[in-house]
């Protein structure tokens, strides 16, 4: 993999998180998932999220995702504050901002690859001859140029997620944001799909990806340990493999 | 919002799921199918109807012969006494006292057997004036209607309904020809154009002569002067109602009358015919209505039934474009259009299916339909609405889903 120089100070970091905490109240009682996450994530970082269930992973990821709001603490989005924003606020941050990769790849099943891929677009309010083409554009960058007019049912798992990563390019967003997305995949595909992210982060993306396997994890950068809602601990590339 | 865009998503997502999308519009078609059956076959016979009362005359009036009173007051039912004579006719005809009367034609009939050679053939024998033709609003298919002339010397003339003429005359034309009515000779001077028949009797299957012949040679028993009915014909459409007045007040001036109650005859308007055909088609439209009501209930209940479980189901089609950027409302909208595009088809093909199967009933079995525009519109307009009222929890439901959904595992 090669390395990139980390930007120069003081480039704001793209993600920066102060003291976020997360309660959920249900009937057993208040359930803490996060107690306090501060985190930052630099322009063109490739930051892998490791942790076991129960650990508040999952609830950092939605947080980070802006799918959820904190319930405290400060976080800003590539300069934005998006800890009290509204719904509707969030959801064009996720639009303009975030690109998603999910575990099930989430496509959907009765279009064909392009017009999944061209979702985010449609919601951007994006013309329609423009979207089709960024759409293209989008799946060849990912190797599937020859596979734009396939359906998801036609296509194999690694080229089903490369098509989900064709859809989180296609906005041109400030962060990838892969939550186990080698979860479904067989050894094969999960190398191509983390050659694909190395590919994507040795052209400057920034990354981040929940991982609960370490072969995975030690493809990032940067690996964060979560465990019972706080950051247990940060490894930088080469700590793992000795 | 992209309205088009998302009627795009909606098409897709009722593509996607062809079968069930054909079901749930199934429940709506069919009420819409069977409402515009109903509508096509009621509008048709109302219609037929109107043709007919407005085949009669459209500026007609009908004096009737009334009850009769005794002097114990036992009165009669409608037609029980011949109140009506020729000096009720002359005094109608006076231009002086009533002038919105434009014409005026006395009628006696009798159901009479009419012969030629060995045919013979049993119809009802009208004595009347020459003013019957316009009155009546009929026309002549051949020949000539009598004269007033024919009329003043009694002359043995005869004009036949078209049925009447095909029945005693199979082959040539009957004008010419002489029949035998009650051992006198008639000569066949016209035939009638066909209207078709009425509610009360056949209207092309009669013999029209003159009153003063009928009199002398056909009902010769009958007491001299008795008219069966007297035709009145309004100078127009507006002077109906002063026409009606007029005749009113010379009949009973007449007839020495001082109350409506003991009036011994009755004036009808082809108007009054057609209030009481209106009246009960719109009896009959508001029943319609209340059934299409119910059905268009039913569907949609069905409607908001299978949406529910289709957002259920979508429960991370959903999460994925909330996660993907689109908003409540967008989701609200999608679900929103999607069950009013459901309904809207099963609307249209209920429409067509419908108003196909009237049209396929008036050609096998020959009855009148008709299917009027403002109940297409207003199906069409019901079926989308249906979808709007039901569609709008199920897509509240929907929008209110979490973007979280999308990273859920299954």
């Amino acid at each position: 993999m090669s390395q990139q120089p980390l930007p120069d100070r003081p480039t704001p970091p793209i993600l920066s998180m102060r003291d976020i905490a997360k309660v959920y109240g249900t009937d057993a009682g208040e359930v803490h998932a996060l107690r306090g996450v501060s985190l930052d994530v630099d322009q063109g970082d490739y930051v892998a999220i490791m942790g076991p269930s129960g650990s508040g992973k999952s609830t950092l990821m939605h947080i980070i995702g802006c799918l959820d709001n904190p319930t405290s603490g400060h976080y800003e989005l590539a300069g934005t504050d998006v800890s009290e924003m509204s719904e509707a606020e969030l959801a064009e941050v996720r639009n303009q901002q975030i690109g998603f990769v999910f575990q099930q790849f989430n496509l959907l099943a009765s279009m064909p690859a392009w017009r999944n891929v061209e979702l985010p677009l449609c919601y951007a309010g994006v013309p329609k001859a423009e979207r089709r083409e960024r759409a293209m554009d989008a799946l060849a960058r990912v190797g599937l140029a020859d596979r734009t007019g396939h359906r998801p049912g036609e296509m194999s798992g690694g080229q089903q997620q490369r098509v989900a990563v064709a859809r989180a390019l296609v906005t041109d967003p400030a962060l990838i944001l892969a939550d186990e997305p080698t979860g479904n995949l067989d050894s094969h595909s999960t190398k191509d799909v983390l050659s694909l992210f190395a590919e994507l982060h040795g052209s400057g993306r920034t990354m981040l990806l929940s991982n609960h396997e370490r072969d995975v994890a030690m493809a990032a950068r940067r690996i964060i340990r979560i465990r019972d809602g706080q950051i247990e601990e940060q490894l930088l590339e080469g700590a793992l493999s000795r | 919002m992209n309205w088009g865009e998302t009627a795009r998503t909606a098409l897709d997502a009722i593509r996607a799921r062809r079968m069930r999308s054909a079901l749930t519009m199934l429940g709506i078609l069919i009420g819409i199918a069977a409402v515009m059956l109903t509508v096509g076959l009621g509008q048709g016979a109302s219609a037929q109807v109107k043709a007919q009362i407005s085949s009669l005359g459209s500026n007609l009036l009908i004096v009737s012969p009334g009850s009769s009173t005794t002097t114990g007051g036992i009165r009669g039912g409608r037609g029980s006494a011949s109140t009506l004579t020729t000096r009720d006719a002359t005094a109608l005809a006076d231009r002086t006292t009533a002038p919105d009367i434009a014409a005026v034609a006395p009628v006696s009939s009798s159901e009479t057997s009419l012969v030629n050679g060995s045919t013979n053939w049993t119809t009802s024998v009208v004595g009347t004036t020459p003013s019957w033709l316009d009155v009546r609003a009929r026309t002549l298919a051949e020949g000539r209607f009598f004269t007033q002339a024919e009329l003043d010397s009694s002359s043995p003339v005869v004009v036949l309904g078209a049925t009447t003429a095909s029945e005693l005359f199979t082959v040539g034309s009957s004008v010419g020809r002489s029949i035998i009515v009650n051992s006198s000779t008639f000569t066949v001077i016209g035939v009638l154009n066909t209207v078709g028949a009425s509610t009360t009797s056949d209207e092309d299957d009669q013999a029209v002569m003159p009153e003063t012949a009928y009199t002398s040679r056909v009902a010769t028993g009958s007491a001299p002067g008795a008219l069966g009915t007297i035709y009145l014909e309004a100078t127009s459409q507006g002077t109906l109602s002063a026409a009606y007045q007029e005749a009113d007040a010379t009949l009973s001036a007449l007839h020495g009358i001082t109350a409506t109650s003991t009036a011994d005859f009755t004036i009808n308007s082809q108007q009054s015919l057609l209030a009481t055909v209106t009246s009960t088609s719109k009896t009959l439209t508001v029943l319609l209505g209340g059934i299409a009501a119910v059905s268009l209930l039913v569907g949609g209940i069905g409607v908001m039934n299978i949406m529910l479980v289709s957002v259920t189901e979508r429960t991370s089609e959903i999460g994925l474009r909330r996660a993907l950027g689109a908003r409540r409302r967008r989701i609200l909208a999608q679900f929103i259009v999607e069950a009013v595009m459901l309904t809207s088809i099963g609307g249209v093909l209920g429409v067509a299916i419908g108003t196909g199967l009237a049209g396929l009933i008036e050609i096998l079995v020959h009855i009148p339909t008709a299917v009027p525009m403002w109940a297409v519109v207003l199906s069409m307009a019901a079926a989308g609405g249906v979808g709007l009222v039901f569609g709008i929890y199920p897509a509240y439901r929907a929008s209110r889903l979490d973007p979280v959904e999308a990273m859920r595992r299954e």
